[in-house]
C-alpha cells in the first residue's frame, strides 16, 4: 500500500507504452560493473558449450557468415531508463542453437572481462533473442558491448550480456553476476522483477 | 547482519526525516531514522518510492551516505545525499520539499558488488565525480572506523570548492585526499579533468594492487576507468557504477 509523500506531485513522463517504474530516455546510458572490454572481432570468438560438454565454436567470419537479422526493439534497463525502437542486427539464437543438441533448461552467458548472466534457454528460442554487432546500422561500440553482445529485449537490459563470449548449457540453474548480489533471477520488466524475492 | 541483507525479499520501509544537513548549494543530506534497518555495506544504495495523493508513483535510487554501524555506538542511521538536478521529477522534491519528521519509502539495502567489506585486505582507491562522492563517502567511512587510514585514498573530481560534498569531514580527515577542479579552484591549483598525470600523481600506482572504485556520471567513469587499465591497473579490481539517467551534465 504504502504512504502518500507529503507536497508530491511528479511530473509524470512515464507513458503508458513503458513497464512499471520506468521513464523514458533518448540517449543510451551505459551501466557495466567494471571497465570496458576492448576486443578486437579477429580476436573475438563464441562457443555454445552443451551439458554433455560439446563445444560449438564460431570466429568472427564464421559468424558474421551467418543467416544476418534486422530487429527493431524497446529496452529496459533495471536502473528504470527505457529506450524505445532501438535497431539492431545481428544473429538469431534459433540459428545458433539449430544444430546444438541440448535438453537443457538454463543458460548461463559468459563473457569477455568475466560477466555472467543466466536465463531459461526458452527465453532465447523463438525469435526472442540475438547476438547482435550492430546498433543503428554502425558496428556496436565497445561501451555498448561491441563487438558483439546478446540482446533479449523482453528482460531487464543486465540479461543482455555485453562482450558475450559464450553460453553454457545446463540443466542446473546457476545466477550470474548479478543475480549473485541480490538481482532478480529473471528479470521480468512489466512484472518488476528487479530483485530477488520480487 | 549485512550479509543477509541482501538475500531474500525486499520490502519497503517507511523511514522519517530525522535531520537535513545543507552540504552545498544545490545538494543536502536527509538523515533518515528506519525502523527494523538490516544493516548495509558501505556503497550500496536503496530505492526511493514517492506517491501522489492520486496515487502516481516515481522511484530512484539513491547511494547510502552512512557507513555501518553509523557511530561507534551504533544506531541505524541511513543518509541519503541528493545532488538536485535541474527539471528532475524526484531529486527537486528530496532537495528541497521533504523536511524533518517527514515520511519516505524505502527499500534496500542493494547491490553486492559496488562494496567495501571490512575484512577486505589491501589498499582502497576511491575516485568520484559530482554526486558520485556518495557510495564514496560511505566507503570512506567505514574504512576509517575500522582504522583503515592509511590504507585510502580518495582523488574526487568538483566543479569547483563550493561543490564539494562533505567538505568538512573531508577536511578533518587522515585519509589521503586530492581534489580535481574542474571549473575554478583556489589559487595556484591546477584546473581541469583527471588525466594520466593527475592519475599518477594523486592515485595508488598500479602495483600497489588497490581496489578501485569509480563512481560518477557515465562520461566521467569511462573515461576514468578506461585511464586506469591503460595506467595498468588489474580491470578485475576496477569496480565501477554509473548515475543514470542521462549520464552527461553533471
Ligand atoms: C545506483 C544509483 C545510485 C545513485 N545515487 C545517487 C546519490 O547518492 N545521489 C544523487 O543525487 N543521485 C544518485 N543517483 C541518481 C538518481 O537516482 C537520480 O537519477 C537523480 O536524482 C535524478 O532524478 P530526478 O528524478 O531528479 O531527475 P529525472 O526526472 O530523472 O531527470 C533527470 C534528467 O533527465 C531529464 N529527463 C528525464 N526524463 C525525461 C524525459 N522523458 N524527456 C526529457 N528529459 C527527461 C531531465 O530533464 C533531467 O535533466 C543514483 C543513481 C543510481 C542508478
Amino acid at each position: 500500500m504504502g504512504i502518500v509523500s507529503p507536497g508530491f506531485t511528479g511530473r509524470r513522463r512515464s507513458g503508458p507504452e513503458l513497464p512499471p517504474g520506468q521513464y523514458l530516455t533518448e540517449d543510451f546510458p551505459v551501466l557495466s560493473a567494471g571497465p570496458t572490454p576492448q576486443i578486437r572481432p579477429e580476436h573475438w570468438e563464441f562457443t555454445v558449450t552443451t551439458e554433455t560438454g560439446e563445444v560449438h565454436r564460431w570466429d568472427w567470419q564464421a559468424f558474421t557468415g551467418l543467416p544476418q537479422e534486422q530487429t527493431v526493439q524497446d529496452l529496459h534497463c533495471v536502473t528504470r531508463w527505457s529506450k524505445l525502437g532501438t535497431s539492431w542486427q545481428g544473429v538469431s539464437l534459433d540459428v545458433l542453437l539449430e544444430d546444438v543438441e541440448s535438453a537443457a533448461d538454463y543458460a548461463l552467458v559468459q563473457c569477455y572481462g568475466g560477466y555472467t548472466t543466466n536465463l531459461p534457454v526458452e527465453d532465447l528460442l523463438d525469435g526472442q533473442a540475438w547476438i547482435a554487432h550492430k546498433f543503428d546500422g554502425e558496428d556496436l561500440a565497445p561501451e555498448h558491448g561491441g563487438p558483439a553482445r546478446l540482446l533479449v529485449p523482453h528482460l531487464y537490459l543486465w540479461k543482455s550480456a555485453k562482450w558475450v563470449r559464450g553460453i553454457v548449457l545446463s540443466d542446473t540453474d546457476e545466477p550470474g553476476f548479478w543475480e549473485t548480489v541480490g538481482y532478480h533471477e529473471y528479470g521480468d520488466p512489466w512484472r518488476e522483477q528487479r530483485y530477488a524475492g520480487d | 547482519m549485512a550479509g543477509t541483507a541482501l538475500r531474500g525479499r525486499l520490502t519497503w520501509r517507511v523511514a522519517t526525516v530525522s535531520a537535513v544537513r545543507e552540504e552545498t548549494q544545490t545538494a543536502r543530506t536527509l538523515v533518515l531514522d528506519v525502523p527494523d534497518w538490516p544493516g548495509h555495506l558501505a556503497g550500496q544504495h536503496v530505492d526511493v518510492r514517492l506517491t501522489a495523493p492520486d496515487g502516481y508513483r516515481a522511484m530512484r535510487s539513491y547511494s547510502i551516505a552512512s557507513a555501518w554501524p553509523s557511530s561507534p555506538a551504533g544506531g541505524a542511521k541511513v543518509d541519503l545525499t541528493v545532488e538536485q538536478v535541474p527539471d528532475g521529477e524526484v531529486s527537486p522534491y528530496l532537495g528541497q520539499v521533504i523536511g524533518v519528521g517527514d515520511p519516505l519509502e524505502i527499500r534496500g539495502p542493494v547491490g553486492g558488488w559496488f562494496v567495501w567489506r571490512p575484512e577486505q585486505p589491501g589498499p582502497i582507491q576511491l575516485i568520484g565525480g559530482g554526486s558520485g562522492m556518495v557510495p564514496l563517502m560511505a566507503i570512506l567511512r567505514a574504512a576509517e572506523l575500522a582504522g583503515r587510514q592509511p590504507d585510502v585514498r580518495l582523488l574526487y573530481s568538483v566543479r569547483r570548492p563550493e561543490s564539494v560534498l562533505y567538505a568538512g569531514e573531508l577536511a578533518r580527515s587522515k585519509s589521503e585526499i586530492a581534489f580535481a577542479y574542474t571549473r575554478e579552484g583556489p589559487a595556484g591549483e591546477r584546473i581541469g579533468r583527471i588525466d594520466a598525470e593527475v592519475l599518477a600523481r594523486s592515485a595508488w600506482s598500479p602495483d600497489v594492487g588497490a581496489t578501485v572504485y569509480v563512481c560518477g556520471p557515465t562520461p566521467f567513469v569511462e573515461t576514468v576507468a578506461d585511464l586506469l587499465v591503460a595506467a595498468g591497473h588489474d580491470p578485475a579490481q576496477v569496480r565501477t557504477e554509473r548515475f543514470g539517467p542521462s549520464g552527461g551534465g553533471r
